[in-house]
């Protein structure tokens, strides 16, 4: 099957990126070197085409209730133009995906936009159609992943960097909410480069920065409208890394490692006082606590954790798996990521990770590994 | 983008290269591999005195993005092991026929190298 492209994807080409599949489309993986990408994002700023995310627009008298069955947060919570993280489960309490909920604002035609991850959305659009449908509920969904672009410029500078640019296109017209100010996990209507876009104050870097969902035909003037390091998939995963973040499908995988998110140790978007599928599995896991935590480690000798590796005790005996890791560009020190057994979970705690069959020491770590 | 391919060498078909000394050979990978894998972050390689073979791993070049296994463009004993490699790995992105090297080995057979690309042939190959 032919991958899906952003579209930028000739102008990617142009500027030097090496692509790579991910979730079935094509995308840039590293423009320049992932380390110096990395430590752009670090030290000012990175820009980073994310248009494999999805985006699905929900609307209608019953819009927050179809939402709230289907996500674990609690959707009636955040206001027009703010945003929520939560994931999707099934019965069983399962994660399917997690995602980020913008409730619109008001300017929007539709109520709600959700961003479940790459080569997800017509599974999304497909279970929220479906359910709709099963429930009798009066909402439209609308997966309009093709219809719009997502960037991310994310670093200390980014936010300055980005108002900057919206402020001289919006210099004769109405005054927007000063993207400065924009709260965390809020979003706003922004004009940059001409071209209408949503502004969220989101990332997924542990660096400040926003997130701008952008019609498909006003991508280019709006990722040329940052003069800073355009970023790949590769430094995306090492800065997330450092910042603790789940990559869906890696970290969590509903067929091939199935979890739940006290598992995953993102209970904080779990609101068991709502009504959603999997809530009653969930409930009989949040007091006793999950059998497996997901954990942050730092390898004590050389060697770099990758995913599938094994985590050992100090006997030697497989206790887990590592979902992600790298060698941190920031701490120069080698990373990673898995579930253990909750005894072992307590930071500090003596594991090994065995690397191409040698067991190097390591320790486990409170995430995120680097403090913002 | 064109790559540093010197003529004096000897190449692998899997990018590493062999440089003749008199009766031994110092070996590292081509400036193409460097490039492709990224930034390097670790490198695994046996120590003094251990034999390799010609055409099978000796070790390990780790980037960022990726794990590849080293293969031998030579058999014999390794007389000296490039350590600046274990600190600063990255000398092999900066220089990779220069301080990027990483073993010297007393060859079994000089003609191990006969059989290898010569600089044209590899560049050939990566073109």
């Amino acid at each position: 099957m032919a991958l899906r492209e952003p579209p930028l994807a000739a102008a990617h080409d142009a500027r030097g990126a090496q692509t790579t599949e991910f979730g079935g489309w094509a995308m840039p993986v590293e423009f320049d070197s992932i380390r110096t990408e990395h430590e752009s994002v670090r030290e000012s700023a990175g820009k980073f085409d994310v248009s494999h995310m999805g985006e699905i627009e929900v609307s209608g008298p019953d819009a927050a209730e179809l939402l709230g069955r289907l996500t674990t947060n609690d959707v009636s919570a955040p206001d027009p133009g703010n945003a929520q993280y939560a994931m999707i489960t099934d019965t069983e309490g399962t994660i399917l995906d997690d995602t980020v909920i913008y409730r619109l604002p008001e300017t929007h035609d539709a109520d709600f936009l959700f961003v479940p991850n790459a080569g997800h959305d017509e599974e999304m659009e497909d279970r929220w159609t479906t359910h709709r449908d099963e429930w009798e509920l009066d909402a439209t969904v609308d997966n309009r992943t093709e219809e719009y672009a997502m960037f991310a410029v994310q670093g200390p500078d980014a936010v300055e960097l980005v108002a900057s640019a919206a402020d001289d296109a919006n210099a004769t017209a109405d005054a927007d909410e000063p993207l400065a100010d924009l709260g965390r996990f809020s979003a706003t209507d922004a004009t940059v480069a001409d071209v209408d876009c949503l502004a969220a104050r989101t990332g997924y870097t542990g660096e400040d920065g926003l997130e701008l969902i952008v019609p498909w035909d006003g991508a280019e003037a709006v990722w040329e409208a940052f003069d800073c390091q355009p970023c790949g998939l590769g430094a995306r995963d090492t800065l997330r890394i450092e910042a603790g973040f789940l990559l869906s499908g890696q970290d969590f995988h509903h067929e091939e490692n199935p979890r739940n998110p006290f598992e995953a140790d993102v209970g904080f978007a779990v609101d068991l006082d709502t009504e959603f599928v999997g809530r009653d599995a969930l409930a009989q896991v949040a007091e006793p606590g999950p059998d497996e935590r997901f954990v942050g480690f730092e390898l004590e000798t050389r060697g770099v954790p990758r995913h599938g590796y094994d985590i050992t005790d100090s006997e030697g005996t497989t206790i887990g798996t590592v979902t992600s890791g790298t060698m941190s560009p920031t701490l120069s020190t080698p990373v990673g990521m898995g579930y253990v057994p909750t005894e072992y979970a307590e930071p500090g705690t003596a594991v090994s990770v065995r690397v191409r069959g040698e067991p190097k020491e390591a320790r486990t770590r409170a995430l995120p590994f680097l403090e913002r | 983008m064109s790559f540093e391919i010197p003529d004096e060498l000897r190449y692998m078909e899997s990018h590493e290269w062999a440089d003749r000394e008199d009766g031994t050979a110092r070996i590292g990978i081509s400036d193409f591999a460097q490039d492709e894998l990224g930034d390097i972050v670790f490198v695994e390689f046996p120590e003094e005195g251990e034999e390799i073979t010609h055409d099978e791993e000796f070790g390990v070049v780790e980037s960022i993005k990726a794990v590849s296994d080293l293969y031998s463009p030579v058999s014999g004993t390794v007389t000296a092991t490039n350590d600046a490699l274990l600190d600063a790995p990255e000398l092999v992105n900066d220089d990779p026929y220069g301080e990027g090297w990483m073993l010297e080995v007393d060859l079994d057979d000089a003609d191990d190298l006969d059989d290898l690309l010569d600089a044209d042939a590899y560049r050939n190959q990566i073109e």
